[in-house]
């Protein structure tokens, strides 16, 4: 097994509270030729602030030093493999960057009229076909910045249909599998979730579904392939059973990378789905946002959709805001924009057959992985696994040993670790997700870190208890961070 | 673990303790162990009236919240104040200086629907 | 496929080892009749290369502003965001790394929100603040739902000056839930609230107002927080112009109880509106009640200080439906703009920094309504936004200032259609004495 660890450069950084001295400043103001204001004419005095407190003052090096250093204590992609399933963390493409900078997007406001944001809204245009195009559905809104805020417009939708229809109903139906932002945002929309049970094998039990969907069942909320990564085989049985039955079927895209090229949401009877741009189309995770969270619909509910719309009319883009029917506004001005500029880059990168092998190399490296770690840790649902795997600490509880402490030791050998403890109808759950851009050599260190850590569970598992010992900081207390919160530095302000 | 002799349980993991008409409340070894480290409480207000299995409050640990629910129908008269500073007492006596709160009870029929200590103990036993 | 790192021979020895003999075994879960076979119908792949020149074309099909010529605000402000930001912003560790669950390898996100959280609520004026919300809209329609649930009220008062669009969002996020948003229109004449107007009464759990309001004027916030006390409503202080705080005093000086606000002035840029970063603070006491992700101080086992993700119980992944909200992420990495931003600017410097933006619009102020039949629509305090009545249709000032390279104000009858004539001028440090003279050369050919 390869050691990935070794002693490079790596600074201690006090917080930058406290560091510097008066006087001292980063920044220079642009000329303008203006004098100053006499702010004592143009302000009353209780409303100035007297002074900025414990304010930090440094020079650019100073500054640049401190964010340098503090970077080093941050584990990434660029570093080493980062498999937390379901949250795609694949490589992000440098080309992104440099086409999202260009002036002309950045220095663009969201008010300018239309014939002066014509390359923009073309984009944006073109973004939103291309993501029809791949879930197979008829129009989308690109304004939702995040997943969870792209649930809540598509719920908002499926209501807004639903009164067109007679009555919006009051439930909606998740499996016991589903993201916690599914039943947070259901109630966000005014119903009341309704959980169901999964099915021995992992998946929605039709019978439960059977049992539940009535009419006063707004929607089902599924993820395809779902939180255990297995394909829904069910899924055009159960979207049957809810379109006949009066509702909608609300799917969680956050899965979208096993199945570009292969399958699409609207053909399994998907009403309206959310895309996760940070996820499958490569955007940077950032350290945990910004994302954007676009949802495509049918054609019922495209007058529901967010406002503005953008229209392409003679050769024209314009915003449309006569959306008469529209659920509202979602964002500030037209959502994540810089975001948005990106995952249309890495789409035109790969092109349909790029996009389809980036879901088939995921796919099998997943398998990769599962295969090399059959015999090693417990498999808690069988199933034939997609873009993810989800393992347990089953076979490693025997010795004391737990997901947690898995984790942990993972990071001693240079891995991120893979999402613990979800779903929760997993105990114990192991969910590790490659994506495409991980080698196969990656995967064989990963694997072999895994093995070592299942052999050293049996032979001293004393030592995974410690885990990580490799790092700048060791296991933190979250306990006395919970019980005695410190959330800011006092000194300053 | 413990289970005292002199306490009655319910099934949702509360201990309740009764002297003349007022019913101490608190969550039992059992239920804190599943907890983890308690960070916060979160208690009702004196004089708030409570139906028999009503949510009370919360015990939160640092990876899970957990409703706590009443036992008994009655009228709120005291909250331990001590679990605002040191919560941490929920984990260490669970049973005495971790009570949470003190109820009045309007229906001692209720205190019949509650387990003894060794059918707690089954309970807990078989829910493993 | 330059990035996709599996070759054929890759390929065909993992199947072998997963145990298959093609691909497509791995895709059988999949119903036949929704398999697909067509390639989709999408454009590309493009090289590098070409993809850069198309981007290029597509970005000059813009008409961006010119930095130093432009005088539009309204909620997104054009100011220089000093060059080490982005540099420091492209550094792999920042921004290829994801949520900091694990924090024995995340100290540098966790530091970066540490030191968000901080200057948040410095600048506001408050105890604490959280990890960041998507925008300043969606943070003030959270801050909204929160309130009514701490008060256990149905009505929530916003005032009519507040940012068009941010009310538009929070109508859309309350709108099926138990709140009754009630938006009052005052103050269009004086220019700022008047809480004598807002009908607030005991079924009130809330009141918003924003300063520097749409129209550019500070809010008379001790008047609004004792309209508050009489019905022991909160005060809920938005800002769509934190630079304003270099200068002026924070909501939390005020009394307010929740203060948001937008904070891509601060290493953000225009990119026609997003990405945007939302700011919230509230005091101690609603610790638990507030959205969002928390970063907290603490010890690791050898008792050094370090961070971690702090109260996740309050967020969604825990307590699902009876989260405080449904909201998942932050936007961690322009936050980490924002304080890298706030560092190089200091103390001297935000300060600075907001003189000069009043200053500008000061000039701006004086200049314009020297000019006969130009007019402020009120005496009130202002920022770096003033709103002019004028003697002509805006929009058709506003084609002959394009003319001249020059942006010019927002035409505010598009947001209230009482002011037939009137635009919203905004002026930041970016604008120079040259540029202001030119506009206003311009206007003057409109003069009455």
């Amino acid at each position: 097994m390869k050691s990935h660890w070794q002693r490079g450069i790596n600074f201690k950084e006090a917080s930058i509270f406290g560091q510097g001295s008066d006087g001292r400043s980063g920044y220079d103001l642009p000329s303008n030729g203006l004098p100053q204001a006499d702010i004592g004419s143009l302000l009353p005095e209780d409303l100035v602030r007297q002074d900025l407190t414990g304010f930090p003052s440094l020079t650019e090096p100073e500054v640049i030093r401190h964010y340098t250093r503090m970077s080093q204590w941050n584990f990434s992609v660029d570093t080493n493999m980062y498999p937390l399933g379901s949250c795609t963390m694949k490589h992000n493409p440098r080309v992104n960057e440099a086409v999202s900078r260009l002036a002309g997007f950045t220095n663009l406001h969201p008010l300018q009229d239309d014939d002066q944001a014509q390359g923009t809204l073309k984009l944006m245009s073109d973004l939103a076909r291309w993501l029809c195009e791949i879930t197979g559905l008829y129009s989308a809104t690109l304004q939702p910045v995040a997943g969870a805020q792209g649930e809540f417009a598509g719920l908002m939708m499926i209501r807004a249909a639903l009164e067109k229809r007679g009555a919006a109903r009051s439930k909606i139906l998740l499996p016991d599998s589903s993201h916690g932002t599914n039943p947070a945002s259901a109630v966000r929309c005014g119903y009341k979730p309704v959980t169901f049970k999964s099915g021995p094998d992992g998946k929605i039990d039709i019978d439960e579904l059977d049992r539940l969907m009535d009419d006063q069942t707004s929607a089902l909320m599924v993820t395809n392939p779902n939180t255990l990564g297995f394909f829904e085989s069910g899924i055009l049985e159960a979207s049957k059973l809810i379109h006949d039955r009066g509702g909608f079927v609300y799917c969680d895209g956050a899965n979208l990378n096993a199945l570009m090229g292969k399958a699409r949401f609207g053909d399994m009877g998907v009403d309206v789905a959310h895309i996760n741009l940070h996820k499958t189309f490569s955007t940077p995770h950032g350290g945990g946002g910004p994302g954007a969270g676009p949802v495509c619909v049918t054609k019922e509910l495209e007058p529901f959709l967010p406002s503005p719309v953008i229209v392409h009319e003679n050769g024209v883009y314009r915003r449309d805001y006569d959306r008469p029917q529209s659920v509202g506004r979602m964002s500030g001005f037209h959502g994540a924009v810089g975001v948005l500029i990106r995952a249309a880059a890495y789409i035109l990168s790969m092109g349909a057959d790029g996009l389809k092998q980036a879901t088939e190399a995921a796919v099998i490296n997943a398998n990769y992985i599962k295969a090399r770690l059959k015999d090693h840790y417990h498999s808690p649902y069988p199933g034939r696994s997609m873009h993810e795997l989800v393992l347990s600490d089953k076979i490693q509880n025997e010795h004391g040993v737990t997901t947690l402490d898995i984790a942990k030791a993972l990071i001693d050998r240079g891995f991120h670790p893979p999402t613990i403890y979800f779903p929760l109808i997993a105990k114990g759950a192991i969910m590790i997700e490659p994506t495409e851009t991980e080698s196969r050599e990656t995967l064989d260190d990963f694997c072999d870190a895994m093995i070592d850590i299942a052999e050293k569970a049996v032979s001293d598992s004393g030592s995974l208890h410690k885990a990580p010992e490799n790092t700048a900081r060791n296991r933190l207390d979250e306990t006395a961070a919970a019980r005695n919160p410190q959330l800011r530095c006092d000194s300053c302000g | 673990m413990k289970f005292p002799e002199d306490l009655r349980f319910s099934k949702g993991h509360e201990w309740v303790s009764v002297a003349d008409d007022v019913a101490t409340i608190g969550i039992t070894d059992f239920a804190q162990d599943e907890l983890g480290d308690i960070v916060f409480v979160e208690a009702p207000e004196i004089g708030a009236t409570l139906t028999q299995g009503e949510a009370f409050g919360v015990a939160e640990s640092v990876k899970t919240v957990s409703d706590v629910y009443c036992p008994v129908a009655g009228e709120v008269v005291e909250i331990n104040s001590g679990l605002v500073d040191k919560p941490e007492l929920v984990n260490k006596s669970p049973y005495q200086d971790g009570w949470m709160i003190k109820v009045k009870i309007s229906d001692l029929s209720a205190l019949d629907e509650l387990m003894s200590a060794k059918e707690y103990e089954n309970y807990v036993l078989k829910s493993k | 496929m330059r990035f996709i790192p599996l070759t054929d021979s890759d390929r065909s020895e993992m199947l072998e080892k997963i145990g298959v003999s093609s691909v497509s075994e791995l895709f059988a879960d999949i119903p036949e009749q929704i398999r697909l076979y067509d390639p989709l119908n999408l454009p590309g792949p493009e090289p590098e290369l070409d993809l850069m020149e198309r981007f290029e074309e597509l970005a000059g099909e813009n008409q961006a502003l010119n930095p130093r010529k432009s005088f539009l605000g309204a909620g997104a402000y054009l100011h220089h965001v000093p060059v080490a930001v982005d540099q420091l912003l492209l550094r792999s560790e920042f921004f290829t790394c994801y949520t900091p669950y694990q924090p024995e390898v995340s100290q540098g996100t966790l530091a970066a929100i540490y030191e968000f959280q901080t200057y948040t609520a410095a600048l506001t004026g408050m105890e604490i603040a959280n990890a960041s919300m998507y925008d300043g809209a969606s943070a003030l329609a959270e801050a909204v739902i929160m309130s009514a649930r701490i008060k256990k009220k149905p009505k929530v008062i916003v005032s009519g000056l507040v940012h068009p669009h941010w009310r538009e969002v929070t109508a859309a996020y309350t709108r099926t839930l138990d709140i009754d948003l009630v938006t009052v229109d005052t103050g269009l004449e004086r220019g700022v609230t008047d809480s004598a107007q807002l009908a607030i009464d005991d079924t009130t759990a809330a009141v918003v107002v924003q300063s520097p309001n749409f129209l550019g004027n500070i809010e008379d916030l001790r008047e609004i927080r004792s309209a508050c006390d009489s019905v022991g409503a909160l005060m809920i202080v938005a800002v769509a112009e934190p630079v304003s705080l270099g200068l002026l005093k924070g909501p939390g000086h005020f009394g307010a109880d929740v203060a948001v606000a937008e904070g891509r002035s601060f290493g953000g840029s225009l990119s026609f509106g997003g990405p945007g970063l939302g700011m919230f603070a509230v005091n101690k006491e609603y610790v638990r009640q507030m959205p969002g992700r928390l970063a907290g101080k603490t010890k690791d086992t050898q008792g050094r200080e370090g961070y971690t993700l702090t109260l996740s119980t309050r967020e969604q992944h825990i307590r699902r439906e009876k989260a405080t909200s449904n909201i998942c992420s932050n936007q961690a990495l322009c936050a980490t703009a924002a304080v890298i931003h706030m560092s190089l600017l200091g103390k001297d410097g935000l300060r600075k920094l907001a003189i000069q933006n009043l200053s500008a619009a000061a000039y701006l102020s004086r200049r314009v309504t020297s000019l006969n039949g130009f007019e402020r629509i009120s005496g009130a305090h202002f920022f770096n936004e003033v709103a002019i009545n004028m003697p002509v249709d805006p929009q058709v000032v506003n084609s002959r200032l394009a003319k001249e390279g020059i942006q010019g104000g927002l035409d505010l009858s598009e947001y209230y259609p009482e002011l037939k004539s009137s635009m919203l001028f905004c002026a930041t440090e970016m604008n120079t004495k040259k540029s202001i003279d030119q506009l206003v050369s311009v206007l003057a050919e409109f003069e009455k």
